[in-house]
């Protein structure tokens, strides 16, 4: 059997992962919704991992009710990167600059 | 395994607001835009309605319900019904700023009430599910909220900024979540306070987890150093919409504090204290030094925000039952006096026109003696000036961390607020002493003129009462 602290050290490499993803990147808008979506992937490694090793059940069914508010937030990012898009023509992460402070 | 219907009796009020979020989402249709002030009548009824049910249900026993997943108890009856006070003044004042700029439609009120429910649920949450979709709810509402205004390119900018910061730290706590529950071996917070008091302050992983519960909480209330998007947010979207975040939302997000750090990892006090006392002494500091330079009201009243929440958490780190009812009624204090300082920023906002400059008070006592008086009000009981109610605040704060020996944390706390004060007296001295730039009059709807009178008034006025309402606070917080 695999160990636990496999699955967890992966959910920890995907979750830093993802954290650089929002941090490194000055591109584009659209990597930012796909690091948020894989962080939630790694929490959900994590849950599913501890639900399996613990035998308790509930971690799985957060697990379902994550993947539906992740579902959810991608439609909102969606909509407000498309928004966005039509009132700047560009979905570079430098070019959000009017705000400053 | 047998099927066992659910007691719905606590939840009646989250049922009824989200059924009439449903049926104004359908009725409002049906509306054309002459009518559309039927939607928000209902918005608003739906919220009287939901305190009427709160009220008459309103027991000091604390009951579970839904397999322990839902608690109804003294805070979280306290908070739902700030909460309801709170949105249906927004709803209020932001109706003739709305109709000027065509965001008067039935969605606002739709996304308002959905937000709401997301906020009763977070302050009844007794398990990590439950919590964790409250806060949701919430959060995908106010992105929503922010992203009204489309044709807006601030407004846009602000949602885009403040949906990529609020899904990381909802992603952080998530994580931090996982490993309590891979620690405790449970989802529900009783259970997983039984579990943290018998493993003790030196698991390594629990710590672990808690390091990432806090981040993404102080994401969520807008702490130093993680406070980046509340001034965009606040500066970028429609007041309506800033008016309607910094208010209630604060509320919901002092309650998952307190049901996490506190209903939950209590016997870790020892860590997260010093982990909030970071927080807060960064977020006093830069949220009141910052808060000088802006020359953009919105701004301004953000990085006050950012202090605020300082001050929230310094009642909080003292982790004694005195500390967290103090922490509450500052919360409580803070949401009534951030409702009235963006009632005035939108009362003297015109069609065509953002009173979102500083320079826009200038000489407001030569245009509208008695509006300048409210705002000098509001401005005193934020500073935290005796006899406003801001003051006793600041005052129950501070008293119980001196109370846990934290005095050199109460002389920071006290330097900075006065370095704070001099932006809020800024605002008073350009009313005052200065000529106006425009001889606009200053004009409102009769509801949001009586509304704004009474709400600023009774920064004052509630002294009477105040000791019944600190004892309110410490009720709660005794039936935790």
């Amino acid at each position: 059997m695999i160990p636990l602290s496999y699955f967890l050290i992966l959910g920890a490499i995907l979750f830093a992962l993802s954290v650089m993803g929002i941090f490194l990147n000055r591109k584009n808008v659209v990597i930012l919704l796909m690091s948020i979506e894989l962080m939630l992937l790694a929490v959900n490694m994590n849950f599913i991992a501890f639900s399996h090793y613990l035998q308790d059940i509930s971690g799985q069914i957060m697990v379902f009710f994550i993947l539906t508010v992740a579902a959810a937030e991608s439609a909102i990012g969606l909509a407000i990167l498309i928004t966005l898009f039509r009132r700047r023509q560009t979905i570079n992460v430098d070019d959000l600059d009017t705000l400053k402070g | 395994m047998n099927f066992v219907a659910p007691d719905i009796s606590p939840v009646i009020p989250e049922i009824f607001v989200l059924s009439m979020a449903c049926l104004i989402l359908v009725a409002d249709l049906y509306l054309s835009d002459r009518f559309r002030i039927v939607s928000f009548l209902l918005a608003v009824g739906t919220l009287l309605g939901a305190a009427f049910l709160t009220l008459s249900d309103m027991g000091a026993e604390r009951v579970y319900t839904f397999s322990n997943m839902f608690v109804d108890d003294t805070l979280s009856d306290v908070l739902k019904l700030a909460i309801y006070a709170l949105v249906f003044v927004v709803f209020v004042y932001s109706r003739r700023y709305t109709q000027d700029r065509g965001l008067f439609r039935g969605e606002y009120f739709v996304i308002g009430l959905f937000g709401t429910v997301g906020m009763m649920v977070m302050v009844s949450a007794s398990h990590l599910l439950t919590l964790y979709l409250g806060l949701e709810l919430l959060a995908l509402s106010l992105y929503t909220m922010v992203a009204f205004q489309r044709d807006s390119a601030t407004a846009t900018e602000a949602a885009m900024k403040y949906f990529v910061l609020g899904a990381m730290a909802s992603g952080m706590l998530l994580y931090g979540m996982s490993m309590l529950y891979g620690v405790t071996g449970s989802l529900e917070i009783a259970v997983i306070k039984a579990r943290v008091a018998e493993l003790g302050v030196d698991n390594l992983i629990l710590v672990f987890g808690l390091v990432f519960v806090v981040v993404g909480l102080a994401f969520k209330l807008g702490a130093v150093p993680f406070h980046m998007w509340v001034p965009d947010v606040y500066h970028g979207a429609a007041t309506s919409t800033t008016l309607y975040i910094s208010t209630a939302p604060k509320l919901a997000g002092f309650a998952i504090l307190i049901r996490l750090l506190i209903g939950g990892l209590e016997d870790l006090s020892a860590v997260w204290q010093d982990m909030l006392i970071i927080l807060a002494v960064l977020s006093i500091g830069i949220g009141n030094l910052i808060a000088i330079a802006q020359t953009n009201i919105k701004r301004m009243l953000a990085y006050s925000t950012i202090a605020h929440m300082g001050f929230l958490l310094l009642g909080i780190l003292s982790a004694t039952p005195n500390g967290y009812s103090s922490a509450l009624f500052y919360a409580l204090v803070y949401a009534f006096m951030s409702l009235g300082g963006f009632g005035m920023i939108l009362m003297l906002s015109r069609k065509g026109f953002e009173a979102e400059n500083l320079d826009d008070f200038k000489g407001l006592n030569q245009r509208s003696p008695w509006h300048a008086f409210l705002m000098l009000i509001l401005m005193f009981s934020m500073a935290g000036i005796p006899p406003t109610v801001g003051f006793y605040a600041k005052f129950g704060v501070i008293q119980s961390l001196i109370d846990v020996g934290l005095v050199w944390l109460a002389v920071v706390a006290v330097l900075f607020a006065v370095i704070g004060a001099f932006y809020y007296l800024r605002i008073i001295k350009l009313m005052y002493f200065d000529d106006p730039e425009t001889d606009a009059p200053v004009q409102a709807t009769v509801d949001m003129q009586v509304l704004l009178s009474v709400n600023a008034w009774a920064l004052i006025l509630v002294m009477p009462w105040l000791g019944s309402i600190i004892d309110l606070c410490r009720r709660a917080i005794a039936g935790l």
